[in-house]
């Protein structure tokens, strides 16, 4: 049976129910929203389950939405690819900014590793089991999350820039 | 009766090391130590090349046999900092790499020059962010910038040419003086 | 000499040597820091720290117009600038819908090839450096200077090459461009048998490159590899032929595969693929050649700066161009994924649009970031000079690295 959008979504409900929110379609992915607490088994089923075998790990990354709900400002997309059949999905998971815990798929896909630190570091989403979770490509020293959009951009210790000439805003309005 | 005798041009055009401005007679030939010393110097100078990004492959381009900064007496590099005198930083410095840049300059033995080739070891570059150290002259002394990103081996070649213009001028006792240790003490280096 | 597996559980009770092969280290490429713990001369652990050259490209892509992002993108993998800028132009017209003309996908295909010799020639020459093959990388240098007149002639840098347009390309190829794509094609392949004959059967070379830091191809799965090295362990994965962009459908070409996965095979991939990419080129210039003469981009006005003729006598060309320098396209809101076969592997970039001027999200698969975590595997049980060929066989570029 050829592996297709519908396929994957049929199966992706018959298992797991209402653990799967809602999908859209966008260019020439589909994505599916899922709930964070079903989100490690959604992608060991989706890795072992034979005709779906989804086993490589493209890329996973964090995104803000600011302006969202306030359960659903921060975002970990996850890019799943089967190679044989050369099908790739992508998922997506939502929760609280104030709430910044997820899974760590380290156990399934070794590449996740690395990535889910980046996210990290970028973002402060806390992997549990995760077996080194710590930052990646900022310095240790560093508190922040630089890139939740609050944060600024330009280096602040430098003066010699004139601020209105540079556009050196918080937001690139 | 002085230098013209050994300042020779070759057929082609190309215009070998000339002797300093002396007295010359037979079996002897007088000058300033000042003069030799600058001389030896200029043309024989053991870079570092600390290469960390794109202008560090305009180096590699540099030193092959196209555009050769071998034929200035640059041949050999040197990564032990001990051995070196210039300290060619190419590259972008990230405010991690900072204090490691800081520790190869500080390893470095007197006399030393810096060179920071392309614009983000100038001044940080297109990369004015929270990251990027905005310029290497925040932590170590720098005697010549390379603008440009990359810088194409012909400007990289012209910073150190100045640099060589640098140390055949400079006073063999510059380094023990109280400006060079002011100008040390305004980066925390003793 | 093959890798000593390791049999013997690291022993609290035995003294190992910590030796940091630091940041700042003449054999690793670029800088990053590995600290081992040694048994003697086998590496028993190691521990890797990036992050030396982090410059925060997908916070600067926030903040910057999407013609902007094309000088980020030119330093990721700063070997072979062109693909990262054709991959980001290829993500935005995904994005707006526009669709390219053939004779644009094929001179897009020959700057992308040229751009991967430039790449694998850096790569295979800098393994025979390590190894003491010095005349190599003197003599293949040469030739990437020829690469870089190339980028000359048609864009005007040499490395950050900042190419293309959203649509195409920014001027023609003109006659120099084909002479110069002629006499490459004709005088490069006897450097690379040259090269070739010094190293491949070389009895030196292949003993100490076979066997130094071979990866399965299961676990080189798992640990997200692509390009070369996915292939040197026996996937044949490559994005030109799963997901064809920019025409590559076209063209014939074969995905060189390895079988151990170590340094003698990632080498002989890279060697292959570059007799493959200047197969790839004829065809192109073949193809081109008998193509009725047309456009070096697709119609697009809105997207794609006018030529100054036009801009000087027509008003809508004023308008378009002025909303173009400001960087204002109407770009609809959505998100896309595109991935390129990049020097290195798979090249993607994840964008998500709000309909404003800069991106809201710009997310970089890196492949060097992906493929380095499986360096400390891959070194466990080697001596620590091979440590160091397989760091080289593995062409980590630190801007891609960090990013």
């Amino acid at each position: 049976m050829s592996l297709t959008n519908e396929t994957v979504g049929q199966k992706l409900i018959e298992r797991f129910g209402e653990a799967i929110l809602g999908d859209e379609q966008q260019y020439d992915f589909r994505i599916w929203t899922v709930k964070r607490e079903k989100i490690y088994e959604i992608i060991q089923y989706l890795y072992h389950e034979p005709g779906l075998e989804y086993q490589f790990l493209t890329t996973l990354c964090g995104i803000h939405y600011p302006d969202n709900a306030p359960d659903k400002t921060m975002c970990i997309m996850y890019q799943l690819h089967n190679l044989p059949k050369n099908h790739r999905i992508r998922l997506k998971v939502f929760f609280s900014e104030n709430d910044k815990v997820m899974p760590s798929i380290t156990a399934i896909f070794r590449t996740s590793n690395w990535m889910e630190r980046e996210a990290y570091d970028f973002y402060g989403v806390v992997f549990k089991g995760h077996p080194n979770l710590k930052k990646i490509l900022n310095m240790e020293e560093q508190t922040v999350f630089p890139l939740l959009k609050y944060f600024p951009l330009e280096d602040p210790t430098r003066d010699d820039k004139d601020d209105t000439m540079f556009g050196r805003k918080m937001f690139n309005a | 009766m002085g230098a013209e005798k050994i300042n020779q041009t070759l057929p082609s055009g190309l215009k070998l090391v000339g002797s300093p401005e002396g007295i010359e007679g037979p079996g002897f030939f007088a000058t300033s130590l000042d003069k030799v010393v600058g001389m030896a110097r200029k043309n024989s100078i053991w870079p570092l090349p600390f290469a960390t990004s794109c202008c560090g492959i305009e180096f590699m381009a540099t030193m092959g046999a196209h555009y050769d900064l071998g034929r200035f007496g640059s041949e050999r590099l040197s990564f032990s900092p001990r051995q070196a005198d210039l300290l060619m930083v190419m590259g972008t410095i990230a405010k991690k790499m900072a204090p490691i840049l800081r520790q190869v300059y500080e390893q470095m033995a007197e006399p030393r020059w810096v060179i920071a080739v392309g614009a983000c070891a100038s001044s940080g570059g297109i990369f004015d962010t929270y990251s990027v150290l905005q310029g290497i002259d925040k932590v170590i002394p720098v005697d010549v910038y390379v603008p440009g990103c990359p810088p194409r081996p012909e400007q990289i070649i012209d910073g150190v040419l100045k640099i060589q213009q640098l140390v055949e001028n400079e006073s063999l006792s510059r380094r023990e003086s109280p400006e060079y240790k002011a100008r040390l003490a305004q980066y925390g280096i003793e | 000499m093959s890798n000593k597996a390791i049999t013997e559980p690291i022993k609290e009770e035995k003294e190992y040597s910590t030796l940091n092969l630091g940041p700042t280290h003449p054999a690793t490429h670029g800088i990053f820091q590995n600290v081992l713990k040694m048994d003697g001369e086998i590496i028993m652990d190691s521990d890797a720290t990036i992050g030396y050259i982090h410059r925060a490209f997908e916070k600067i892509a926030e903040r910057r117009p999407y013609y902007q992002i094309t000088t980020l993108t030119d330093r990721l993998n700063y070997c072979s600038s062109p693909i990262n800028n054709m991959g980001w132009e290829m993500t935005v017209e995904k994005l707006l819908g526009v669709e390219i003309p053939k004779r644009v996908d094929y001179m897009r295909v020959i700057v992308m090839e040229m751009a991967r010799l430039a790449d694998h020639i850096v790569c295979n020459t800098v393994i025979g450096v390590d190894t003491g093959a010095l005349s190599g990388f003197v003599y293949m240098f040469q030739w990437r200077e020829k690469i870089y007149e190339f980028y000359e002639e048609i864009c005007g840098a040499r490395l950050t090459t900042n190419i293309g347009r959203i649509g195409g390309f920014e001027r023609d190829f003109t006659d120099k461009t084909w002479k110069q794509i002629d006499e490459f094609l004709e005088e490069f392949p006897r450097i690379l048998k040259e090269f070739e004959g010094l190293l491949m059967r070389n009895r030196i070379f292949m003993d100490r490159t076979k066997g130094a830091g071979p990866i399965a191809a299961d676990l080189a799965l798992n640990y997200g590899f692509t390009g070369p090295n996915l292939r040197a362990a026996g996937v044949d994965y490559d994005v030109r032929v799963m997901n064809p962009y920019s025409s590559y459908q076209d063209f014939d070409f074969i995905v060189p595969v390895g079988t151990k996965g170590d340094t003698y095979d990632r080498f002989l991939v890279r060697q292959e693929e570059m007799w493959q990419s200047m197969s790839i080129i004829k065809q192109a210039v073949q193809k081109l050649q008998s193509m009725p003469p047309g456009p070096h981009h697709a119609d697009v006005p809105e997207f794609y700066l006018p030529p100054k003729q036009d801009v000087y006598n027509n008003m809508e060309a004023l308008i378009y161009h002025f909303k173009v320098i400001m960087g204002e396209l109407e770009v609809p809101k959505g998100e896309v994924y595109h991935s390129v076969e990049g020097g290195n592997g798979e090249l993607g970039f994840y964008l998500i649009s709000d309909g404003g001027r800069s991106p809201f999200r710009l997310h970089f698969r890196r492949p060097c970031f992906i493929y380095y975590q499986g360096y400390a595997d891959m070194i466990k049980g080697s001596m620590l000079s091979d440590a160091i060929l397989t760091l080289s066989s593995m062409n980590v570029i630190a801007g891609e690295l960090d990013a």
